[in-house]
């Protein structure tokens, strides 16, 4: 079992983990800062091993493509990019969402607008939680803050995925990517037979049997009437998963008079500051969506019900703040800080920004 | 136990592979460790620096604006991080190619000589263990079992044959200070 406990870099766990769950395929095209996942996919060959195609397409627009041929067949097939990448992936990405398709996407985003830099960032939180692509659609959005949750989400991805027949995110960034880590990589399983994917995916175009009508799929549908009971159909898919996957951490929310929510690895920077600001004597609390969507709305309403304000930290200008004063409907003053175009702020900065937003803190 | 080190220096040192031998051997000692490099385009000429954490609980940040030890191998490091080193902390730096020494007293100062050192072994690429060397008898983080285990994890196995010429290196870093 020691050989299971490896120090890696995000990137490298996500493509590790992908094999060891069995996926069978991975579509992408290399950019900074996310290429090791294509690079330790090519490096470990699992086409001789598990039989997994790893392929570098011609483009992003090409690859995403080739995941919706992938999900339609019932496969477990991913692919994976940054920022500009991603852009290029939107509207392949509402297709499968149309088409009720599973598969997982890895956005490890990077400082823009346009091709902007190499460097992490969070600028793409409206793009991967509020649709990105065209129509009434929603992604699964999880935000690793460790390298070990970089292998475990592609499991949890993976498997809301294939539940509710939608697909999911892995919203990283270039922190959580490039570091390094002590990570425990999840067991070896076996990919799915044809078989297997024909009894648990009766929606799948398997190949058409006597027994049954053909699985077709398709996104378009002429008919409104009939593209709004679509609609109807994956809006209650939605509020489903609103009710059963919010996930989030807390720390310290027990006795706090002030809270910091903050995503991804930018909520390890500021537990560091609200350690430093505990010894302080000011207490804050972190909340730390895991899901971004489904949003956990209700627990941050709860909590904005007994402290006195709230800081979002993320690196950038100002977007999961919109989802932090919904939950917390005006009760208490929500405040932003962030850095820009790939700058990540270190926790001392963090701390000065709470403490100039809040002087009565002190 | 908690240590948070920089080392920096320029592009093609070995900055960052020793910083994932040192990441490498702690995790071999069971500690919990992140290792957070400057990614970027750097090269041979650039700067390059890696921040590694080694504690024996869970770690925050992966980014610090101060450290307790830095590991200096050029002046735009030693410019850029000497004002970051708490105060009780430790500075180690290599003089070579270094013409302002740094001025701090409220912290400790090793200077060593691990460039001449390296020319004198005639293994250049071996420099950063010699640096590592220096590191671990100044700090011993972790004892040399666990940089040997290190060493042979972040080596594919081809380059096994290469271990014990490391191993020397970082025996004569270890001899560079007292």
């Amino acid at each position: 079992m020691e050989e299971d406990v490896r120090l890696m870099k995000g990137n490298e766990a996500i493509a590790h983990a992908a094999i060891r769950y069995g996926a069978d395929g991975y579509f992408g095209y290399p950019i900074t800062p996310q290429s090791e996942i294509l690079e330790t996919l090519e490096a470990e060959m699992p086409w001789e091993t598990t039989g997994m195609v790893v392929l570098q397409a011609e483009s992003e627009i090409a690859a995403i493509n080739m995941v919706y041929a992938g999900a339609a067949c019932g496969k477990a097939v991913f692919t994976s990019s940054s920022s500009p990448g991603v852009s290029l992936k939107q509207e392949g990405i509402s297709y499968i969402a149309a088409g009720e398709l599973p598969a997982l996407i890895v956005n490890v985003m990077r400082g823009g607008p346009g091709l902007g830099t190499i460097h992490p960032s969070q600028a793409d939180y409206f793009q991967a939680t509020k649709g990105g692509g065209h129509g009434d659609y929603h992604l699964i959005v999880l935000a690793p803050a460790t390298v070990q949750e970089m292998a475990d989400f592609v499991t949890l991805g993976f498997d809301l995925a294939f539940k509710y027949r939608t697909p999911a995110m892995i919203l990283a960034d270039g922190m959580v990517g490039q570091m390094m880590e002590k990570v425990v990589l999840p067991p070896a399983r076996p990919r799915r037979t044809d078989e297997e994917i024909a009894r648990q995916c009766p929606w799948a175009v398997t190949g058409k049997p006597a027994t049954r009508k053909p699985n077709i799929m398709t996104t378009l549908e002429l008919d409104s009437y009939q593209m709004e009971r679509n609609n109807e159909r994956y809006q209650r898919t939605y509020r489903l998963i609103e009710e059963n996957e919010v996930r989030y951490q807390e720390y310290y929310t027990d006795d706090a008079d002030y809270l910091i929510v903050a995503f991804g690895s930018i909520a390890r920077i500021c537990l560091k500051s609200i350690e430093e600001a505990r010894k302080q004597g000011i207490r804050i609390g972190l909340i730390r969506p895991i899901t971004l969507w489904p949003y956990p709305y209700k627990t941050i309403t709860g909590l904005s019900k007994r402290i006195k304000g709230i800081l979002v930290v993320e690196i950038n200008a100002g977007q999961m703040i919109e989802d932090v004063r919904l939950a917390v409907e005006g009760r208490v003053p929500v405040y932003h800080f962030g850095r820009l175009g790939g700058i990540v702020p270190n926790p001392n900065e963090v701390l000065d920004a709470f403490k100039h937003n809040f002087p009565e803190a002190q | 136990m908690k240590e948070e080190i920089i080392i920096a220096g320029f592009g093609g040192q070995g900055v960052l592979s020793m910083g994932k031998i040192l990441a490498y051997a702690a995790l071999m000692d069971n500690l919990e460790v992140t290792w957070m490099p400057s990614y970027g385009p750097e090269q041979r000429g650039g700067t390059a620096n890696v921040t590694v954490i080694l504690s024996d609980s869970p770690i925050s940040s992966p980014i610090l604006d101060s450290y307790d030890t830095a590991v200096i191998l050029n002046q735009q490091s030693l410019d850029k991080f000497e004002a970051c080193i708490k105060p009780g902390g430790t500075l180690i730096y290599d003089s070579y190619g270094i013409h302002r020494a740094p001025t701090r007293t409220d912290i400790t100062v090793h200077r060593i000589d691990a460039m001449e050192a390296t020319f004198e072994m005639e293994s250049a690429k071996t420099y950063n263990m010699v640096v590592l060397g220096a590191l671990l008898k100044i700090k011993p983080l972790v004892p040399m079992e666990s940089v040997i285990k290190g060493l042979k994890k972040t080596l594919p196995e081809r380059h096994h044959h290469l271990i014990p010429m490391n191993e020397a290196a970082i025996i004569r870093g270890m001899q560079l200070t007292e």
